[in-house]
């Protein structure tokens, strides 16, 4: 059974005639090519798949597309400033050393960009338990901790322009 | 100014932070295709029959396969001859997870309906998912060819009985040393497209040379038109260095249906497919004197090699009792290992391969020395430590030659942050207050074996040699790039040799990029493992980068009629000593070197271009000084890392920002294994934890914030001085957490508590106690 599936992805419109099933994560990786989003376990325990859904932090492959018809979701590809610049989430985890291997970054990006948006001041302790349904294997936290914690002290962080 | 030592950001990060990387499920050439598995539910059976009509009449389907269709190709590369597991299980299934069948379809979703097709009738057999079991008399033997379960059985040269007779004090531990999943974030991917021109395969994996000249051997084709890219990868821990059959069966279902054939692993098969770690249990007894100075050691160390036993596996109980003494010096020595196959899933390298085990063991034996005597643990530590002017140190173990340390310098370090006689007073404090959470202070002076290796090291393990491959390519405008076969999975590889050339050239970091990963571009290479990158592989990229400078030198003094030994270098321009006014800048330097009226007599074009097989004549050995402290629930039984302390030596720092990354990273698993994860069976051989529902990676709000430190030994063996520091955090944290607990809990008569110290095991502690 397919359904005919519209989602606004990073402010364009998109859609689709997909199979009923599709999962969301699959409908923006391999409908629309945003491989940015991951897919690490199938249990939605490690976060690599958050998206923002109308600006709540989603876990994608939890989701059915057809579930997300008419709504606004973005991805890592759309979390960059207007003029190209990275956002402070982004240059966060640049600067403080937030990421490895890389494969858990776009998702706690956007879970790290649903937090703030909630709570631009959090602590530690805060940015922890927002965090707990992401996992990362390669830094230990500490260092993703700091990242939020850099992108809270610099909210109007622009580079000037595209990367 | 020096890169090496300084806090540079990663050039790597752009990429990663905005959805640009490239990881192998990222790619979908045309006409790919989805392979899925159907995967043993059980642990030991007999396979009666495959039924498999329903999901070859599936819509979409292009391929299933049985044993029955590679019935004339050799198991899969990496085991023991004759103990090697098949492609895709004949007959016999011997853990949950092993292949008993594969599906391609025309996308994933068919092909996971067309698996769910498959009828797989099974005849249950006798299981042995411990190692007690497996050793039990009578036991169901897993490989006939061996007649019983033990692969491998070294025995003590000299069990030492008369030292142990005659010493004051005697005191031994059984230790599990549990096992763990190494779970990268990114499960095992990979992507196969075999065509007219060759094969080439993606994979998620950390050694593509390695497996290019695997897999080429395997099918009987040339490499020329082998291929094997490993893009971004997404973690490794040492899991993926290992040959698995996915690897083969997307490359023969490629060629088979002249499409490419691409395998995306699930987490639940990746808990159970992908080779786990540690599996070891311990017998290790100690003899001392009254004042804590230890006389002998003797450790037995027994390992599960899970179903199948491959190399790496078979190669880590020698690396653990190799490592078996630790910091200390010990008169006498005895050790003995012993492989076992059960029907689990198999055994290899995860973070640390062999270390960890040893150093949890040693580590542990030090606190009960202090336990029985009564001497503080940071005073049974000092009063054994190899002294700093007794390196280089011959151990009992020819693999384990010192090559240089300061342990006690690296106590005092720690104890520099660690308040110990307040904690101590605390400690007392909350034990006479009911109410009050119990207090617990563990410490760990550990060391490790890394930096693989000297000519011989990786050969063992299947490798075709133990250097590293640097190649420094000058382009005409003076920018550089390099070319490494150290195939990182996250390490900054790109970011550290880029510092290193930098340094070594003269040329500005942001015009050096650094390729690797696809054999294509490479020359050659061996691999990120064993923590070599930097020590090996950074080495090659000094050497190169030096060989091209004097290079450059020759012809920057042809230029301005000088002599070689007199330019120097600086923002680029070369200049003689003293005459900074009149220069040659690099980008000219760089296009005369193509331009054969431009060059010294005797110079060849293309001259800025060198390429090494870097060689090490040891291994490396990073050693540091953690300290942990817990707190822990009297009502729940809970523990709570309160501090973490870390004093790392990984000799000279490259890159501050990314040493400790990798320190945090390490010690981050090392707190999973001590407190968190546990692959469990149950005594049929079903997995407990193969989701992550049930196995227990930790997420920040389970974690502490760390402390560090720094002492600096540098390493002799190369001239960076750097050692290595990828699997050190996961040496040291889980003997600093485990004996904080029984540290905690010692006035209960607490001696061990196996790994991982969950709330129940210490509930259990405390109510027994009441």
């Amino acid at each position: 059974m397919t359904i005919r599936t519209s989602i606004t992805v990073n402010g364009k419109e998109t859609s689709r005639e997909v199979e009923a099933r599709t999962l969301l994560v699959h409908y923006l990786r391999e409908e629309l090519s945003l491989t940015g989003t991951h897919v690490g376990c199938d249990t939605s325990n490690c976060g690599a798949c958050t998206v923002l859904l109308d600006g709540e932090a989603v876990k994608s492959c939890t989701l059915l597309a057809a579930q997300v018809h008419d709504c606004n979701v973005t991805t890592i590809e759309g979390a960059a400033q207007a003029d190209g610049s990275f956002s402070p989430v982004q240059e966060g985890f640049r600067q403080e050393h937030g990421l490895q291997c890389g494969y858990c970054t776009p998702g706690m990006i956007m879970a790290s960009t649903a937090l703030l948006s909630e709570n631009p001041n959090p602590s530690e302790e805060e940015i922890r338990q927002a965090l707990e349904g992401n996992l990362c294997r390669c830094t230990g936290y500490e260092m993703i901790v700091n990242a939020v914690r850099w992108a809270a002290e610099h909210p109007n962080f622009t580079s000037g322009g595209a990367k | 100014m020096s890169l090496v030592g300084a806090r540079v950001l990663r050039k790597e990060d752009p990429n990663l932070i905005t959805g640009n990387g490239q990881y192998v499920d990222d790619l979908q050439p045309a006409g790919c295709t989805s392979m899925v598995f159907v995967r043993s539910t059980e642990a030991h059976a007999k396979i009666r029959s495959i039924d498999t009509a329903e999901a070859l009449v599936l819509p979409g389907v292009l391929a299933v396969w049985t044993s029955a269709n590679i019935a004339q190709l050799a198991n899969c590369p990496g085991g023991l001859p004759g103990l090697d597991q098949p492609l895709l299980a004949k007959d016999v299934v011997r853990f949950v997870g092993e292949g008993v069948a594969v599906v391609v379809a025309t996308d994933r979703y068919i092909a996971a309906d067309a698996a769910e097709l498959i009828v797989v009738d099974y005849e249950p057999l006798p299981a042995v998912a411990s190692l007690s079991a497996a050793m039990a008399p009578g036991a169901v033997v897993l490989h006939e060819a061996l007649g019983g379960n033990t692969v491998h059985f070294q025995d003590f040269e000299n069990p030492l009985d008369d030292v142990f007779a005659a010493a004051p004090r005697t005191a031994s531990l059984h230790i599990v040393n549990n096992r763990c999943a190494p779970t990268p974030i990114e499960p095992n991917v990979c992507l196969a497209d075999w065509g007219r021109s060759g094969l080439t395969l993606w994979a998620a994996f950390q050694a593509p040379h390695h497996l290019r000249n695997t897999i080429a051997q395997y099918f009987g084709i040339p490499q020329d038109s082998t291929r094997v890219v490993a893009p971004d990868v997404g973690g490794g821990f040492g899991a993926k260095i290992n040959f698995v059959p996915e690897f083969f069966l997307t490359a023969l279902l490629s060629k088979e249906i002249g499409r490419p054939v691409k395998y995306t692993q699930t987490r639940s098969e990746c808990l159970v497919a992908m080779l786990h770690g540690r599996a070891q249990e311990h017998d290790a007894s100690v003899a001392f004197d009254n004042d804590g100075r230890i006389l002998a050691l003797k450790l037995s160390v027994t390992q599960d090699q899970g179903a199948y036993p491959n190399g790496t596996g078979m190669g880590l109980p020698v690396l653990t009792t190799a490592m078996a003494a630790g910091c200390y010096r010990i008169p006498a020595v005895a050790i003995s290992w012993r492989n076992v196959v059960t029907n689990t899933t198999p055994v290899a390298a995860y973070r640390g391969a062999g270390r960890p085990e040893a150093s949890y063991t040693i580590e542990r034996l030090i606190d009960l020395i202090a336990d029985e005597t009564g001497v503080d643990p940071v005073e049974v530590r000092r009063r054994n430590f190899i002294p700093v002017d007794a390196f280089p140190y011959a151990t009992h173990s020819p693999l384990a030659m010192y090559d240089s340390g300061n342990f006690a310098g690296a106590l005092d370090e720690l104890l520099k942050h660690v308040k110990y006689d307040e904690l101590k007073k605390e400690q007392e404090k909350r034990r006479q207050d009911p109410a009050a959470k119990l207090l617990g202070i563990g410490f760990a002076s550990w060391l490790e074996i890394a930096g693989f290796g000297p000519p011989g090291s990786l050969e063992a393990f299947g490798h075709l040699a133990s250097w590293e491959s640097a190649q420094v390519r000058i382009q005409p405008d003076g920018s550089a790039i390099i070319f490494t076969g150290a195939s990182p999975h996250g390490q900054g590889t790109v970011t550290t040799y880029a510092q290193i050339a930098a340094d070594e050239l003269g040329i500005d970091f942001d015009r050096i990029s650094v390729k690797h990963g696809d054999t294509a571009v490479v020359p050659q290479g061996i691999g990120t493992m064993g923590s070599r990158a930097v020590a090996v592989g950074g080495e090659g990229v000094k050497t190169a980068s030096g060989r091209v400078y004097e290079n450059a030198k020759r012809i920057a003094a042809h230029l301005l009629e000088a002599s070689a030994e007199d330019i120097v270098i600086e923002d680029e321009k070369f200049f003689v000593k003293g005459t900074p006014a009149r220069s040659v800048p690099w980008s000219e330097v760089a296009w005369k070197s193509f331009q054969p009226l431009e060059l010294p007599g005797g110079m060849e074009p293309g001259g800025l271009d060198s390429t090494v097989f870097q060689q090490v004549p040891n291994f490396s050995f990073p050693s540091g000084a953690y300290c942990c402290v817990v707190e822990i629930d009297r009502e729940t039984g809970g523990v709570n890392i309160v501090n973490m302390y870390l004093v790392d030596d990984c000799g000279t720092v490259i890159n501050p920002l990314l040493v400790e990354g990798q320190v945090h990273g390490g010690v981050a698993q090392g707190i999973a294994q001590a407190l968190f994860e546990h692959m469990l069976y149950d005594p049929s051989g079903v997995p407990r934890t193969s989701t992550l529902m049930d196995y227990l990676v930790p997420a920040a709000s389970d974690l502490p914030g760390y402390v560090t430190g720094r002492t600096n030994t540098p390493n002799p063996s190369n001239t960076l001085g750097a050692k290595g520091v990828g699997e050190s955090g996961s040496v040291g944290a889980p003997p600093a957490v485990v004996n904080a607990v029984v540290d905690a809990l010692s006035h209960l008569g607490v001696k061990h508590i196996d790994m991982p110290v969950t709330p129940i095991k210490v509930w259990n502690i405390l109510e027994g106690a009441k």
